[in-house]
């Protein structure tokens, strides 16, 4: 039975027994299912958007509309001031808050990773104390905003979100793992200083666990309505998500922030509402499903770092 | 003294390394915990700012405590937080678990990663946009499900001001965002499983389920343990997107949707009521991190590998 060479003992390692094709039928279907029931309120969030308020008024949101249209995106690029400006917010906040986290990340990380760092212990309790206990949400509002005063600014935004202990463990096992001595003390004897070492040696070398963190870290930001709905009323300031929370219940938000050249009665008169919001959805989501399948394989791969243990 | 400073001069650079993440933590972790004492005081802002408004803030002993476990609500939101976390505990390990061993038998790999690829979506959607989602099915008037329920003549149901359906549909759709996550996890580890493994059992002659259940499994174990522990650690918390966004913050809903961080939310921002959110924040603090710490401890006993730390 054994022998042959070694990709066909692979073959036979990663699949000892072959499901018998019905059970293996069975499976399949069921994953089909469960795979579309993921997928699919998408797809009908982005049909509900070209169908014409008329047809959605007469009939509902239907899979298969008789009347298509793009009004909604029509209406939507009415109101580019508000929606561009909410879109501009949360890529704001997504490009810098990723930036200052993966730094603050990493670096934390990293010093509590190296043997030399003689305090390392009591910096790594200070980062995982704060998984078990928290301050919880009001204390910390009252923080950010009587002692930091960041209530309305777009720092409320960025601050909040920086830090995760989460991911600073997921970051120091990493870097356990990844980073051997034995490089840094040649560089070291080759007369590298640690901040060299640091950005030439060890941030290359860790460059997927940093890439994971990002992911998370960009995320994060990106589908952010929290900090917002707790810290934002200015309207220049409200972000994508948090928009779309505003018009949950009428258009009346975005309606105040329109192009004014734009605001004819006529239009008002046939605000596509439910398109319209079914089509903000679908710009709100289109930038991450259309990543998604790109950035997906760094996710899986962090997930599998992130199998913590201290 | 002199040991110290030298000591601090030898560590400078990692201590300048973890400069940015401490200043982080101080305000954002700790000075919000040394808050929590606002619990145990009358909240009025002082004009010399936030240290002053603290300490100036009268002592009130357990009264925000008695006032808070007084209501109805303290009871509601509290078995409402502990049901739901538990059905997601057991349900969403269960489901997991289960789908990520089908996607790791699946014969077709391509269709597996596919397959991967599509459950893991709704995990990278916020609640605001899941929220939408439901609506497209739950709308009195356009969704999708009354319609069908038109084809078999039964009268539209307003959904979002039925509390009876909540239940289930909370818990659908927290497995909806959450089982492709949980079942990468477990997929990933399954992958990492030593085929030589499988080759014994194979030559044993174990059928395809026995190796499930004497091999996969088992090696599962400590995963499902340290995972476990983690959602057991935050039972008293609450994916406040699920319970605030789905149900649309519904007043009619929220003798099924109120769970502590709703509670914690609706009391600062609606109610401004500082003195019992913080009670009830700390309540929830304080009995999760007992809880972590028990739960650990227990599992230390029985099985010290598995242990959280």
């Amino acid at each position: 039975m054994k022998g042959g060479g070694a990709k066909i003992l692979r073959k036979k390692y990663r699949d000892p027994q072959h499901l018998h094709p019905v059970v293996n039928t069975i499976i399949s279907v069921l994953l089909g299912i469960l795979a579309v029931m993921c997928i699919f309120p998408f797809i009908y969030v982005i049909i509900i958007s070209f169908t014409s308020e008329e047809s959605i008024v007469r009939n509902g949101f239907q899979l298969f509309p008789k009347d298509w249209s793009i009004d909604a995106y029509h209406y939507l690029w009415g109101m580019k001031a508000q929606f561009f400006h909410s879109y501009g917010v949360t890529i704001f906040i997504t490009i810098v808050g990723t930036i200052i986290s993966v730094f603050m990340i990493t670096f934390y990380a990293y010093a509590i990773s190296r043997p030399q760092f003689k305090y390392r212990r009591f910096f790594t309790f200070l980062a995982f104390f704060t998984m078990l206990f928290s301050g919880g949400l009001v204390p910390t509002y009252i923080v950010v905003t009587q002692f930091l005063g960041l209530k309305n600014t777009i720092w409320a935004l960025i601050l909040p979100l920086a830090m995760n202990a989460f991911y600073i463990i997921i970051m120091r096992t990493f870097f356990l793992k990844s980073v051997s001595e034995s490089i840094l003390e040649s560089a070291r004897i080759d007369g590298a200083s640690e901040w060299r070492i640091f950005f030439q040696i060890i941030f290359p070398l860790s460059l997927p666990g940093i890439a994971t963190i990002a992911l998370f870290s960009t995320l994060g930001y990106w589908n952010d309505w929290f900090t917002a709905l707790l810290y934002i009323d200015e309207p220049n300031l409200v972000p994508l998500q948090s928009l779309l929370m505003k018009i949950e219940a009428n258009l009346e938000f975005m309606r105040q922030n329109m192009d004014v050249a734009i605001m004819q009665q006529s239009l008002f008169d046939t605000i596509p509402q439910e398109s319209a919001k079914m089509a903000m959805v679908v710009i709100a989501t289109l930038p991450i499903a259309v990543s998604y399948p790109f950035f997906q394989k760094y996710f899986i791969s962090g997930l599998t770092i992130g199998g913590v243990k201290e | 003294m002199k040991k110290i400073l030298s000591d601090i001069y030898k560590n400078r650079i990692w201590l300048l390394m973890v400069l940015p993440g401490t200043i982080w933590l101080l305000l954002f972790s700790y000075l919000p915990m040394f808050g929590q004492v606002l619990a145990f005081k009358k909240f009025r802002i002082h004009p010399d700012g936030f240290f002053a408004s603290v300490i100036n803030s009268e002592w009130v002993g357990w009264e925000n405590f008695e006032y808070l476990f007084s209501t109805s609500d303290a009871w509601i939101i509290t078995r409402n937080t502990l049901v739901y976390n538990i059905i997601f505990i057991v349900v969403g390990l269960i489901a997991a678990v289960a789908t990520a061993i089908m996607l790791s038998e699946l014969v077709n790999k391509k269709l597996s990663k596919i397959y991967q690829t599509s459950i893991l979506f709704p995990h990278f959607i916020s609640w605001v946009i899941g929220s939408y989602f439901v609506f497209t099915f739950l709308s009195t008037d356009h969704g999708l499900l009354n319609h069908v329920l038109s084809w078999f003549h039964i009268d539209p149901i307003s959904w979002y001001s039925e509390s009876k359906y909540w239940p289930f549909i909370l818990v659908f759709m927290a497995l909806w965002k959450g089982v492709g996550y949980g079942s990468i996890v477990y997929l990933a580890s399954i992958v990492g499983i030593d085929r030589a493994y499988y080759e014994a059992a194979m030559i044993d002659g174990a059928s395809k389920w026995k190796q499930i259940k004497h091999v996969t499994l088992p090696m599962l174990k400590p995963l499902m343990i340290i995972l476990t522990i983690m959602n057991i650690g935050r039972i008293f918390n609450s994916d406040f997107g699920l319970f605030y966004q789905v149900p649309r913050d519904s007043g009619a809903l929220y003798s099924v949707t109120n769970v502590i961080d709703t509670f914690v939310y609706r009391g600062l921002m609606n109610l401004g009521d500082i003195g019992m959110s913080t009670a009830a924040g700390l309540y929830q603090s304080a009995v999760g991190f007992t809880l972590v710490i028990i739960t650990n401890y227990i599992v230390r006993k029985v099985d010290e590998e598995s242990a959280l730390f």
